[in-house]
């Protein structure tokens, strides 16, 4: 075997290159591996994080036995992955996949996210007008738990105040929507 | 504005070697994953898809950004490489992406690549470190889009991405910061495992393993799901502070207790840089680490910072094929490097 870069050495290493689950075999003498090094794994996480990922799933009896019994029928109705093959590849086909998979997919969530399993930060402007208010009506019950906590009364009676206007408004967005 | 601009303008903006704690953070990176809410992932789409994507983004874009749209299957692969090198584009959508295309600024600070891992990576590039002006400035471009995109997002699990690492806010914040301090002191075997431990990834990105060439090091956020984006640069902000702390006393302790000794090392690589015939990879990126710390702690004067910033990318492989106008063996590279350097080393004490 010659090395695929500089066609002159022997090639000493040989790489799994694995990209949307297709796997690639590639050769290279140990100058020209440790000069395309770089280009080949560094900046982008498909080669290692893959890997990573698979042994992730199927260190999990849970997921593996429970696939298995499952078999093929599985599936996005939308896209038709399987949960197999998204075990394999560590990629869904679509965003109706974290509806079909969404039982198993919590599970998964934690161990990648350190036992988050759901969204916290920014919703878009767009479909978001009422998941806005839900937000802001959360964050006001908290202080308002806190300052009858605290027993700042009154600052707790104005808090109080915006929320029925927030309720308010997300009655008629609701009916909007 | 042409693609022969981006390929061969030399520097960025983000490389320039300015910025806040430039003295040991190279760059910001902020990247925004976002897919299109009625199109498969790239995953599993057709060309059709692929390619109607690629117009709806840039007529999204293309009112109030001045982006250059570049087609991967318009490039030669040096080309690609060059880019990629330049950290505007990712191996990924060089290799083996379906219609894939990058949209890029022409600062080369703002880079959108299309039908990557995800249709859309929205990524912004700052030099030193600014954490929250480059998710600002992500932020702001992520709206404008959303104007005229309906992107897939769900209450719970937020924005819905290909693979679930990235789920959540689709954000992974990076910095990349040169620590060769702690590197001679020997702490970063300790100070890596306890970073995480934080739920942040630190890792040499240029050189294999745990290896890294130059002393640069890239820290960013794992986690992408269950914090706020403000919650998730602060906590990346707060290491990168200690970590600039660290490396500054095991700076000021070298000095203080082997100030010949560093002296001594960072003039042999100084020699060996303006000097050489013939340089490989890590051996030119272990001097110029070493001859940047030498400008820092003002051993070496009359050479600008931004010396490491801009040979570390512009020595690498494909830049230097580029300049040569075809393929180099390895040993011609190793030849065109020591040159590049030896002729960046020059330019800069004559000025
Ligand atoms: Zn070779
Ligand atoms: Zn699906």
């Amino acid at each position: 075997m010659i090395c695929q870069e500089c066609h002159e050495r022997p090639a000493a290493l040989h790489f799994t290159k694995i990209v949307n689950g297709e796997k690639t075999e590639v050769y290279f003498c140990e100058k020209c591996a440790h000069e395309k090094g770089e280009y080949l794994f560094g900046g982008h996480p498909a080669f290692s994080l893959n890997n990573l990922l698979s042994g992730l799933f199927s260190s999990e009896p849970l997921f593996s036995s429970n696939a298995a019994s499952h078999g093929e029928d599985e599936h996005c109705e939308k896209c038709h992955m399987t949960f197999q093959k998204f075990l394999q590849t560590g990629k869904f086909g679509c965003a109706h996949c974290y509806t079909a998979f969404d039982s198993k997919l919590t599970p998964i969530l934690k161990r990648l996210h350190g036992g988050n399993t759901r969204h916290q930060g920014k919703i878009p402007k767009r479909m978001g007008g009422a998941l806005h208010l839900q937000k802001e009506l959360h964050l006001l019950r908290e202080q308002l738990n806190e300052m009858i906590a605290n027993e700042h009364f009154e600052k707790a009676a104005d808090v109080r105040d915006q929320i029925r206007e927030v309720e308010h408004k997300l009655s008629g967005e609701g009916g909007g929507a | 504005m042409s693609l022969e601009r981006f390929i061969n303008q030399q520097t960025s903006s983000w490389m320039s070697g300015g910025g806040p704690y430039s003295d040991v953070v190279l760059s910001t990176r902020v990247r925004l994953a976002r897919n299109f809410s009625d199109v498969c992932f790239p995953t599993v789409f057709q060309f059709d898809d692929a390619k109607q994507i690629v117009e709806q983004i840039n007529t999204a874009t293309s009112k109030k950004l001045s982006l250059e749209l570049l087609k991967m299957e318009d490039l030669s692969p040096l080309q690609k490489r060059v880019l990629v090198e330049k950290h505007l584009i990712s191996p990924l959508l060089a290799e083996s992406s379906l219609y894939g295309a990058a949209l890029i600024s022409e600062q080369e600070d703002i880079s959108i690549m299309v039908n990557e891992e995800d249709h859309l990576r929205i990524q912004c590039l700052s030099s030193g470190l600014q954490l929250q002006e480059t998710l600002n400035e992500a932020n702001r471009i992520d709206d404008m889009i959303e104007e005229s995109v309906q992107y897939a997002f769900d209450e719970k699990r937020g924005y819905l991405t290909a693979c679930p690492t990235n789920v959540g806010t689709g954000l992974r914040a990076s910095v990349m910061i040169h620590l060769p301090g702690l590197v001679l002191t020997r702490q970063m075997n300790r100070i890596i495992p306890a970073i995480s431990q934080l739920g942040l990834v630190v890792r040499g990105i240029y050189g294999e393993g745990s290896e890294a060439l130059g002393n640069i090091f890239q820290i960013s956020n794992q986690l992408t799901l269950g914090k706020s984006e403000a919650d998730i640069i602060n906590d990346l902000g707060s290491v990168v502070h200690e970590l600039m702390m660290r490396e500054q006393s095991a700076r000021d302790a070298l000095v203080k207790t082997s100030h010949i000794q560093l002296e001594d090392r960072i003039f042999r690589s100084f020699g060996v840089l303006s000097n050489c015939r013939m340089v490989e990879t890590n051996e030119a990126f272990q001097c110029l680490s070493d001859v940047r710390l030498g400008i820092d702690l003002g051993y070496i004067q009359h050479i600008s910072k931004s010396i490491l910033n801009e040979l570390m990318i512009l020595m690498q492989p494909g830049f230097l094929q580029q300049y040569a106008g075809g393929p180099l063996r390895a040993e011609e590279r190793d030849v065109r490097r020591a040159a590049l350097i030896r002729e960046r080393l020059t330019m800069k004490e004559t000025n």
